[in-house]
């Protein structure tokens, strides 16, 4: 299949089954609630490292939030149920709690809670008040600014993690235009997120290593320079591969984010440098999730 | 009221008559006849509801109480669910222990509505009387959840032992307005009577109108913005009140905080437009 002069791999990617939130911090202005959420969600790339996985879904404007105040929407995702809650209690309470002005509230609706202001209240040292409104409980938590507002719980959802695609240019430029033109269109999509620095990741790995101690090491079937050393996926005319990987909180919010980015991509086409788009995948023993390039295209 | 059941009261009685046994999840499926011979308490008798009401139309949920009603008390004592109207006035303890579903009073209401609710609507046309949302004498907790309306004025004491829960009234409060109070809000858009929060630990008094006249335990903790009154007055936008369009510019408000011989962690708010 080819779309634009991009050949498509008949392949797919596989996901696999993850837990998920969304929390929306607000703030004084759009540019510390953008700040609460760029501190929260860093060092969130892979839960291989991190714990967790996380990013900005959205911005939010004054009539989108709970409080009347620009906002931003953030997701996080883990492997598990109290991986999330650890890693939410954590960053909350260091990077969105110590921000200037800010709050956070659950960001879905119903699902099983995880605390937010439940735990992070005890930082008021006995002064915070805690207020049932509208059936929600919500905590003021005494700050140097005023009051740091948190809702008592978020909610969890079942998410996908590790939906993603690869592309394959004939150079750097082309292959990095092609990956910020899918990310800008991924990034209009709901319920997704792309957790790797602007989306992009260079580092595609596969599973296993040499060395014992390593649970994942180099995708050597896609590294240019290892082509005339390993069994290489990559031909002469490919130079520079991107992988970008999606964590959404519902399979279709996966599939949709996948297809804007792919159509992203072979917009870009041939003409401008992009061979090839493939995906990661375990040979589909691994995730329960499966999605066939060649069904999101064209 | 469309459909439901409807109960007319004959004449105003001498003593005072308990109509808690008429809640709509405990008639649901009665007919008019079945329901006119349940037994009321009426001073030292009981008497069939057939005695004093004109019964009509059947049970799904509605009850509708028309006549004079103010000697009619614990009007939906306890009630789960559906809903009861009464067109005029009721007497005391109406919704006393109340968990859900919602009561309509057009007129006023005498001592202890809403005492002891932990859920659902209860509004009042007119005036409430004493001990709006207040614990029974013995009894340490008050409104517990729910929330109340007033389209006037209430008495003295309301919110006492309150816990949790909402109050609104659009009217001016008594004296001792949230006195011992726990938890809860309770705003009012009139003037309030001497002494509120005498003697609360937690919760919430918002003067939407006239600022109050704090007693000598409450400190003035000055004005400031505090971002919770957006989440409370956007929690009231679908509420049958004034409250639900109440416009106010900023959220810097005048505070105190008290009542610091019991604790200190309850506050008065003043809010003006």
């Amino acid at each position: 299949m080819i779309v634009n002069g991009v050949s498509i791999d008949d392949t797919f990617a596989e996901a696999f089954a993850m837990r998920g939130t969304r929390v929306i911090i607000t703030a004084h202005t759009p540019a510390w609630a953008r700040q609460a959420a760029v501190s929260m969600t860093g060092f969130a790339t892979s839960v291989i490292g991190c714990g967790v996985e996380a990013g900005i879904e959205r911005e939010l404007d004054a009539a989108q939030t709970p409080d009347g105040r620009p906002g931003v929407a953030v997701l996080l995702f883990a492997t598990s149920s109290s991986e999330l809650a650890k890693q939410l209690e954590r960053r909350v309470g260091q990077c969105v709690l110590t921000t200037p002005t800010s709050a956070v509230f659950s960001g879905i609706e119903a699902g099983r809670a995880l605390p937010l202001g439940k735990t992070l209240r005890y930082f008021g040292d006995g002064y915070q008040i805690s207020k049932v409104i509208g059936g929600r409980r919500y905590w003021r938590v005494p700050v140097m600014d005023g009051e740091f507002i948190a809702e008592d719980t978020a909610a969890m959802s079942d998410a996908i993690g590790g939906g993603n695609f690869i592309i394959l240019a004939a150079a750097t430029s082309p292959a990095l235009a092609a990956a910020e033109a899918a990310i800008e269109a991924m990034r209009r999509v709901s319920g997704a997120i792309m957790p790797f620095p602007g989306g992009v990741a260079r580092s595609g790995s596969k599973v296993g290593s040499k060395y014992k101690t390593l649970i994942a090491s180099t995708n050597h079937a896609f590294c240019p320079t290892l082509r005339a050393s390993v069994d290489s996926e990559l031909g002469a005319d490919v130079e520079c591969v991107y992988e970008i990987v999606i964590d959404g909180l519902t399979e279709q919010a996966v599939r949709d984010s996948m297809q804007a980015g792919l159509r992203a991509v072979c917009a870009v086409g041939g003409a401008g440098g992009i061979r090839r788009l493939s995906a990661g995948n375990y040979g589909g023993k691994l995730g329960k999730f499966h999605f066939p390039l060649r069904t999101l295209l064209p | 009221m469309s459909g439901g059941l409807a109960l007319r009261l004959r004449a105003a009685p001498t003593f005072r008559l308990d109509l808690s046994p008429l809640t709509p999840e405990r008639l649901a499926g009665q007919s008019a006849d079945a329901v006119a011979r349940i037994l009321l308490a009426y001073g030292r008798r009981s008497v069939p509801v057939g005695e004093w009401f004109d019964v009509r139309g059947s049970a799904d949920r509605q009850i509708l109480i028309e006549g004079d009603a103010t000697r009619l008390d614990r009007i939906g004592a306890d009630m789960q669910d559906g809903q009861i109207r009464v067109e005029g006035n009721a007497g005391a303890y109406l919704g006393i222990g109340m968990r859900g579903g919602r009561i309509d009073v057009s007129g006023s209401v005498d001592a202890y509505a809403a005492s002891g609710l932990t859920g659902g609507l209860v509004r009042i046309g007119a005036h409430a009387g004493d001990y709006l949302g207040a614990a029974l004498p013995g009894e340490h907790r008050g409104m517990r959840g729910g929330v109340v309306i007033v389209g006037g004025s209430v008495g003295d004491r309301a919110c006492d032992h309150m816990r949790r829960g909402l109050i609104l009234v659009e009217g001016a409060c008594g004296d001792y307005c949230g006195s011992r109070m726990q938890g809860g809000t309770i705003a009012m858009l009139g003037a309030c009577g001497a002494r509120p929060g005498f003697s609360m630990r937690r919760g919430t008094l918002l003067f939407a109108g006239p600022a109050p006249s704090p007693g000598p335990t409450f400190n003035d903790a000055g004005a400031l913005p505090l971002g919770f009154l957006v989440l409370l007055a956007r929690s009231w936008k679908e509420l049958p009140s004034r409250f639900a369009s109440l416009s106010r510019l900023s959220t810097r408000v005048q505070r105190w905080v008290g009542d610091l011989a019991f604790g200190g962690q309850g506050e008065l708010i003043h809010w003006p437009g």
